[in-house]
């Protein structure tokens, strides 16, 4: 042990406590020599008391008040000596005015957690019975430092040469037939990295792994009458605590350790990881809601409020964080740069960010100072920034949101341009033409990587349930199925859910294909859905926010029931891999600047050369010249798509290949399995160089060679 | 049960015996032998745990202070841990910094 510094003393005590004033910043609890400094902010308090807990006993053993000159500013600081890490618990007390309809809530009686504490204990176990008389339910703890992280850094692979699963901590490998130790949490997921890599993406995108409570949802299921849960984990009751229940080891208080062991593990083979995170809002919910920390420490500086008092509800869940007050905007910053730096994360998907640009009273801003700060902050500055670019409140960012260079957004329209266009409805050649470049229309100066593309993603149906269901049946979520999306843009193919009818079950697989493939040849940033590797269903839910069910959990057989599923998936991953022209950071040019005879991407339709951009059209065909390859600066080969969403098979004429290569199949959607995709390298020698006959609602991938 | 550890230094090696079980309170007796042992500059620390029923996160952590202590040329070996030890080893990847054994020194296969 350490000497204790002989300015680190003691010059205070209160029943038998030792401590003393101390730092203003970092706000939190930051172990020092001999003590922990506590810290934190309030601009309305008249009195904060620091509430010490042995770790699970029922009543604190000490509560001392921070002495008004241990105040500096709006920051109460203090230094405690002799306390046991391991074993400490500590809230805070904030007494001041409870005037709602100014803003104050401050009570006293509840004991706060802090909103800087790097580790909540409560709700340790997944599902574990909480006690629900507990006077202090997320109590902060201390978390160390002395991770072993070897060589370890974020990987900074280059954005536009990812592909993202998207994919839900508990979900991944709940499913008995996920065969792994420890189900259901970061040490499970470990397990399946070798299966990351059979699949071949390389950045997982984990849904919010803040720490939540999974119990805050009151519902029952009225068909099975079991009580619902918060299982997407949208609600976060602490920004920088990672969600113990998902850990095995949250009941040892370790979930920081297996959490930075997964990441390291996922850095050593190639994996990037991005966090799901949820800034917009609170689990505090609205008036009627929980007092768990940011209400009482500091109602009027942490949510936007009506005039009248009211909580603003831009994110539909009953309370909007104020993200651009300089103070909650700090905290936001502080949030990222510590899980940028402490846990390696190399980028953060950002839900409702729409939210993050409004102001103070709820109007958007032009010039948002969280989202600019984001930017360009040092810490963050090879992280990838993506966001969600709309909120519940109706503004819709897609294409505009405010950018400075560095963020990308989930492309909306891109998903429901190719939901369209695979259900063959008609006046979306122009649009397609579009998105499979990177939506040039949507970020001519911003190039393709701004665009993240999806075809599904956690929020509305499964690529197989696409396919499966004209309509939502959200009965089970208990709201008489008013809840989850209207405009799903999905087609079920002839029969409303699951079917013998093989005709109807081989048109759902090849649509899968479709979308898969659309997703790998078009520029830009793809991105899927956990399952749909594989043929997940939820069974036509497409908002199972609340369902700790099979409709949520990866059904690992569908491995061995739907293998030209994976086997497609796989093999048009390693496609995209292994063409560097798929993958460009730079918008296309549309003329030859590489001196090959043709320029860098082309249209044609059934004729060669010639699209057909009618409102009838249903088909469209494009080739990306290899010698074009990263703004011609690799030479690939070169690639021709040929898409037939149209009802009945179509022929295209092939462009004529002058430089002496010829036309192989990789991909063929039509064909059954086996047939319809080859392993990169072993494409199949076409017959008719001249002509293909692309079967109905089909799509054919070749490569010149 | 109580914790008791002992420890003894040969040839450079430094071969600890820990029983009872590891709580945050006993992690400081462990911490502190493990400090004593490094003023000896070992090259290598075997930790006997076949008698060792319990360990706490606090005890995990003395593990990483002692390989971040005696830095990185020193090899840990864990001697006969029980099952419930090795499974957190495992899901908070200490094993890779730790070699797992049955006895010392290792039987070469």
């Amino acid at each position: 042990m350490a000497e204790i510094r002989i300015d680190y003393y003691p010059t205070h005590e209160f029943e038998g406590i030792k401590f003393r004033r101390g730092h203003t910043l970092p706000f939190g609890a930051t172990m020092v020599p001999n003590g922990v400094n506590f810290s934190v902010y309030s601009s309305a308090a008249i009195s904060c008391t620091l509430v010490l807990f042995e770790r699970g006993e029922a009543q604190p053993y000490a509560e001392i008040p921070f002495p008004d000159e241990f105040k500096i500013g709006d920051v109460y600081c203090m230094t405690v000596f002799d306390l046991d890490y391991e074993r400490l618990e500590y809230g805070y007390r904030m007494d001041g005015p409870f005037k709602p309809e100014e803003g104050y809530r401050f009570d006293k009686n509840v004991i706060l957690s802090d909103p800087y504490a790097k580790v909540l204990s409560g709700r340790e176990t997944w599902r574990a019975d909480p006690n629900w008389d507990d006077v202090y339910p997320y109590r902060s703890r201390l978390a160390f430092e002395d991770f072993d992280w070897e060589n370890d850094h974020p990987l900074e692979t280059p954005i536009e040469d990812l592909t993202i699963y998207e994919m839900h901590v508990k979900g991944f490998t709940s499913h008995p037939s996920s065969e792994v130790k420890n189900a259901g949490t970061f040490s499970g997921i470990r397990n399946k990295i070798p299966y990351f890599k059979s699949l071949g993406v390389n950045c997982i995108e984990l849904m919010p792994i803040y720490e939540f409570d999974e119990w805050e949802n009151s519902r029952k299921n009225p068909e099975t009458g079991e009580l619902l849960v918060n299982y997407w984990g949208y609600s976060t009751v602490n920004f920088f605590s990672p969600k113990a229940g998902y850990a095995a080891t949250g009941k040892f208080g370790m979930q920081v350790d297996e959490l930075k062991t997964l990441i390291k593990e996922l850095h050593k083979n190639g994996i990037e990881v991005f966090l799901d995170v949820v800034f917009n809002h609170t689990a505090e919910g609205d008036h009627r809601g929980h007092t768990i920390s940011f209400r009482g420490i500091d109602n009027k500086t942490y949510y936007m409020l009506t005039p009248e008092g009211y909580y603003f509800n831009f994110s539909g869940t009953g309370n909007t964080l104020n993200c651009n007050h300089p103070v909650v905007r700090n905290m936001v910053l502080d949030c990222l740069r510590y899980w940028a730096s402490d846990y390696h994360i190399d980028g953060f998907r950002f839900d409702l960010a729409a939210i993050l640009g409004r102001a103070q009273d709820g109007s958007p801003l032009s010039n948002p100072p969280l989202l600019e700060s984001l930017a360009y902050d040092p810490i963050l500055a090879k992280c990838k920034l993506i966001a969600e670019a709309w909120d519940a409140g109706g503004l819709y960012q897609v294409g505009s949101f405010p950018a400075y260079g560095r963020w990308a957004e989930w492309n909306g329209k891109y998903r429901d341009a190719v939901r369209k266009f695979l259900k063959g409805e008609p006046g979306m050649i122009g649009e397609m033409s579009q998105r499979i470049q990177g939506s040039p229309d949507m970020y001519s100066s911003r190039g393709p990587t701004a665009s993240i593309n999806f075809v599904a993603c956690h929020d509305g149906f499964t690529l197989k349930d696409m396919f499966t269901y004209n309509e939502k049946h959200n009965e089970a979520n208990g709201e008489d199925n008013n809840d989850g999306a209207n405009d799903n843009n999905s087609w079920n193919c002839g029969v409303e859910g699951e079917t013998d009818d093989v005709a109807i079950n081989f048109l759902r697989h090849k649509q899968i294909k479709n979308a898969l493939s659309l997703l790998m040849v078009s520029q830009g940033v793809p991105m899927i859905l956990m399952g749909d590797e594989m043929g997940q269903t939820q069974r036509g839910n497409n908002n199972t926010y609340c369902q700790d069910t099979e409709w949520n959990w990866l059904n690992w057989s569908l491995l061995k029931s739907n293998p030209d599923l994976f086997n497609f998936a796989q093999q048009i991953i390693r496609f995209r891999k292994a063409h560097p022209v798929l993958r460009s950071a730079t918008h296309f040019r549309h003329y030859d600047y590489a001196d090959s005879g043709i320029p860098d991407i082309s249209f044609h339709g059934t004729q060669a050369w010639r699209p057909d951009w009618a409102e009838t059209s249903r088909v469209l065909g494009f080739m990306l010249c290899g010698s074009h390859a990263k703004a011609g600066t690799i030479r690939d080969e070169t690639i021709y798509v040929a898409m037939n969403m149209y009802w009945e098979p179509l022929n295209f004429e092939l462009p004529n290949l002058a430089d002496g290569t010829n036309w192989y199949v990789f991909a063929n959607t039509d064909m059954a399995n086996s047939e319809d995709i080859h392993a990169v390298g072993e494409e199949h020698l076409l017959e008719n160089q001249s002509a293909f006959f692309v079967g109905s609602r089909s799509i054919v991938i070749l490569v010149a060679k | 049960m109580e914790f008791k550890i002992t420890s003894e230094i040969v040839d450079s090696v430094a071969k600890l015996t820990l029983t009872g079980e590891l709580d945050s309170l006993s992690a400081r007796v462990f911490q502190k032998e493990i400090e004593k042992v490094a003023l000896q500059s070992p090259t290598a620390l075997v930790l006997d745990l076949e008698h060792l029923a319990f360990m706490s996160s606090a005890g995990l952590r003395v593990l990483v202070f002692s390989k971040q202590k005696m830095g990185v040329g020193l090899t840990i070996y864990i001697v006969k841990p029980q099952e419930p030890i090795i499974d957190t080893l495992e899901k908070t990847g200490l094993h890779h910094s730790v070699n797992i054994v049955d006895v010392y020194p290792p039987v070469a296969s």
